[in-house]
């Protein structure tokens, strides 16, 4: 009973501590709370919603945001097999060297390589961008508050400025999620920007989701064998706890 | 909490008590015993440097009788440009006078037998052989010599004098052109 | 040292032998098989032998990490990615340290306000109790300069809130912040020393721990009852509180599975999943959880709302920061002093009808504290964050010393015997 009460008192400190945690950003509406495939103890991520995710990333957001810790190999994960991550690989030019005759070259990407930048530095990538600086996505679902509805509701969420809010400055997006409501990213997707080679209908809320998905697969690429190692662990551990248990019981009945 | 009716579990459950104590401690022991395989396993190649294992050579830029060393997979790699005498002499060598037998047919490419692309580390204990140049001291068979503990190497990368107890072994490899190899 | 001690005779012949040279296997065997253990300690027992647990598993996983983690400023943030994506069972080994401090916190807490429920600090078990609030410092210490080490933007700006403390003090107060540093900022020069030092203070925190573990084998353990137990109420520490701690541990280790598995990143900060940046500061800079009531009493301790008169400490060259530092660190000493402020000869709360009150006081205080650290401080937060901090060291300057003189405790037992036998619950004073 004694460790009945104190695994409930376990349980009321782990959620006091997760709600510590929650903090929302000032100045922006509260996400969207999506029910995503990945989300839960058993979440899988939907290898479909990935490569489509993929698509939407490599032709829309790569345009402007490096995502350096994904690399083609890792692509395998999603769903590719060995020539198609070959193939995605070499339809991007990296740059190597120096060669024998101490020269920088551009060759085609093999698997090893990671996604390479569209912008060799974060100066040109200002210098590109008004001034802001697209950041990498490959850890963004990771690094922003409720990441993924973040991240959808960002996508989906620009919008004309209420009336009486100050004027929008030039380069400025008024957009429901982002803190103060002013980015400096234009609204990146358009219906049917892109065709989806599986024939899913290119909606705007559609490529935000894939592209959610994806972005999280890319920030946490080990989290289906995460999750799949921790119901092992904690089956195991009930097991193991119920066998000390009873084991306890027998080796203290001659003390009680 | 019938059980604690049994005053002493030696006497009264024993059989019962033996069963739980054996169960459990193996279980203690299978945890313990699974928490330690990752630690290990985090020590072997991670994915990046497997994914790492492949170099291209261009050929052409190594002069005919001597040889240059490559990196591959962190590990100096021959590329040596044969003679036709130095072909020869390794083709006329019988098998059964070799430490470790291999013929010269199966240690080069077809149609590619003027280069002979071996692993640079001696088989004995890992230094790295003398011989690419023709300058240098390639031992009393005329491939490469070991200055650490004298081990000879013929023109064909075989142990043939020496405490090395194994050729000098062949990576995998391809041409992807006329003149360039991939190695791994 | 052992409450069991004297000469073994081992079967083993070449236990003999080694034990004859050095006596290494007698002492294992009373300090941990034959050991003296009151029967009635319960379940808040078991923290202490956990918090041993989480610092071995720190330690092995650290000193794994380390074979893949790169202690410079340009490398270290994508040094820990490749752990995280590529290296085999990286993602396992850095969660589990990182969650893992987490952990080791929550079961220090608890193991102290356990000793402070039942007493366990009074004599003769003062020293025990001063070791562990110096284990707490070194655990604090080490825990805050392994949170630098991903360089990410929480562990640049905390190391940049915290070494700016220093400055606090007066004429030797900046050139000890840059000698912190290393340089004239958060620069490579501090990310290693905070590696090497968060290397090193583990191993010094196990010296800590094996004479705490001298001291408490030296008197032996408290009891909830809080008096002393005879002969006949003691039980071998093996095979009873071994199974026992193995017990609580499992129940532990779900605990600890269900953030490692499932919400690792729960616990932590998004902003620390973006690389360190010297221009931008995030919006809300807070610490890990676990400092959060000590942040709580920095930062309520100002010059103004309930705190108006210390104001006059200004004038006397005590800055609003430097006040700030002496009450956080004061906050901790103060437990330091614990023993001998608290006058009541009665050690367990069971028996002290008013003390048990005052104690969740605490418990709740603390909560509030640890809310308080958490939210942007605005004028509110602010009072509510001064008068938890005043209640707080009210509790341990005031209520403690003045407690012990009035309350009237309830009669002890003569043994533990009693209330033991009489239910296996909670120790109850037989009526």
């Amino acid at each position: 009973m004694r460790l009945l009460k104190l695994s409930a008192l376990l349980v009321a400190a782990g959620v006091a501590l997760w709600s510590a945690g929650s903090q929302a950003a000032e100045g922006a509406a509260e996400p969207k709370q999506i029910s995503w495939p990945h989300d839960g103890f058993f979440g899988t991520f939907d290898r479909a919603a990935l490569q489509r995710g993929f698509k939407v990333y490599q032709e829309v957001c790569h345009a402007c945001h490096a995502a350096k810790y994904v690399t083609f190999r890792a692509l395998s994960d999603l769903g590719f097999n060995e020539d198609e991550v070959k193939a995605l690989a070499a339809a991007y030019t990296v740059t190597d060297g120096p060669d024998e005759n101490g020269e920088m070259f551009e060759r085609p990407a093999r698997p090893s390589d990671t996604m390479p930048s569209p912008f060799p530095n974060p100066q040109a990538a200002r210098a590109a961008n008004g001034g802001a600086y697209p950041p990498d996505l490959s850890l963004m679902s990771k690094a922003r508050h409720d990441g993924d509805n973040y991240l959808f509701s960002l996508l989906t969420g620009y919008d004309d400025p209420p009336a009486g809010e100050e004027e929008l400055a030039p380069g400025q997006y008024y957009n429901h999620y982002f803190p103060g409501h002013r980015i400096g990213m234009p609204p990146p997707l358009m219906p049917d920007q892109i065709t989806y080679d599986d024939g899913t209908s290119a909606t705007v809320e559609q490529m935000a989701s894939d592209v959610t998905q994806f972005l999280a697969w890319a920030a946490e690429p080990k989290m289906e064998e995460r999750k799949q190692t921790g119901i092992k662990v904690m089956l195991f551990l009930i097991v193991l706890t119920v066998l000390l248990y009873l084991y306890k019981r027998k080796v203290w009945a001659d003390v009680h | 909490m019938a059980d604690t009716t049994v005053r002493h579990g030696e006497s009264g459950g024993a059989t019962r008590r033996d069963v739980l104590d054996v169960v459990t401690w193996s279980a203690v022991a299978i945890g313990a015993g699974t928490i330690v395989w990752p630690l290990i396993s985090s020590m072997n190649p991670s994915a990046d440097v497997l994914a790492l294992s492949s170099t291209e050579v261009d050929v052409s830029q190594v002069p005919e009788g001597s040889g240059i060393t490559v990196m591959w997979r962190g590990k100096p790699t021959f590329v040596r440009h044969r003679t036709p005498a130095e072909i020869e002499e390794a083709r006329a060598v019988q098998l059964s006078a070799l430490k470790d037998p291999q013929a010269d047919e199966e240690r080069v490419k077809a149609g590619k037998e003027a280069f002979l692309i071996v692993g640079g580390n001696c088989t004995h204990l890992g230094c790295v052989p003398l011989g690419n140049k023709s300058t240098d001291d390639r031992g009393d068979f005329g491939g490469w010599f070991c200055p650490c503990h004298g081990s000879h190497y013929d023109t064909s990368g075989r142990i043939r004098l020496g405490p090395a107890p194994t050729n000098l072994p062949v990576p995998e490899y391809e041409f992807i052109s006329d003149t360039v190899a991939r190695i791994g | 040292m052992a409450a069991g001690s004297g000469k073994v005779v081992f079967k083993s012949s070449l236990l003999r032998w080694i034990d004859d040279r050095l006596p290494i296997v007698s002492a294992l065997y009373n300090d941990a098989v034959v050991y003296q253990t009151p029967r009635n300690l319960n379940y808040w027992w078991n923290f202490g032998s956990l918090a041993g647990v989480m610092l071995t598993l720190q330690i092995i996983t650290g000193i794994v990490l380390v074979m893949q983690y790169t202690p410079h400023a340009d490398m270290a943030f994508d040094s820990v990615e490749r752990i995280m994506r590529d290296v085999n069972y990286g993602w396992l080994l850095r969660y589990a340290h990182a969650n893992g401090a987490s952990m080791f916190f929550i079961v220090t807490y608890i193991h102290m306000f356990r000793g402070l429920y039942y007493g366990s600090y009074k004599a003769p078990r003062e020293l025990l109790w001063m070791l562990g609030v110096v284990i707490l410092l070194l655990m604090m210490a080490t825990a805050f300069m392994g949170y630098v080490l991903p360089w990410g933007q929480m562990s640049f700006w905390g190391a940049q809130v915290i070494t700016s403390l220093f400055s606090a003090f007066p004429l030797v107060g900046d050139p000890i912040v840059t000698w912190l540093w290393g340089g004239f900022a958060v620069d490579n020069p501090t990310l290693n020393r905070f590696f090497s030092l968060h290397y090193l203070l583990p191993f010094v925190l196990v010296g800590v721990v094996f004479l705490h573990l001298i001291a408490l084998h030296t008197h032996g353990s408290n009891n909830p009852v809080g008096i002393d137990v005879s002969k006949k109420d003691k039980i071998p520490f093996h095979p009873y509180y071994t199974v026992k701690d193995l017990l609580g541990l499992s129940v532990f280790f779900l605990f600890f599975s269900y953030f490692l598995f499932f919400y690792p990143n729960s616990l932590g900060h998004p902003d620390n999943y973006i690389p360190a940046d010297p221009l931008v500061t995030p919006a809300h800079i807070v610490p890990e959880w676990y400092f959060l009531p000590f942040y709580a009493i920095l930062r309520s301790t100002v010059y103004e709302s309930l705190f108006t008169p210390l104001a006059i400490f200004g004038y006397l060259g005590i800055t609003e920061k430097l006040m700030g530092v002496i009450a956080m660190f004061g906050s901790i000493l103060v437990l330091l002093v614990l023993p001998w402020l608290d006058t009541s000869r009665v050690r367990s709360a069971t028996f002290r009808p008013i003390y048990k009150w005052v104690f969740w006081l605490l418990v709740i205080d603390v909560i509030v504290l640890h809310w308080a650290g958490g939210e942007v401080p605005t004028p509110t937060v602010v009072l509510v964050g001064q008068i938890a901090t005043l209640y707080y060291f009210v509790h341990f300057l005031v209520i403690m010393p003045l407690l012990g003189k009035f309350e009237r405790p309830r009669p002890l037992p003569d043994s533990i015997g009693k209330p033991v036998l009489s239910h296996g619950a909670a120790a109850q004073p037989a009526e």
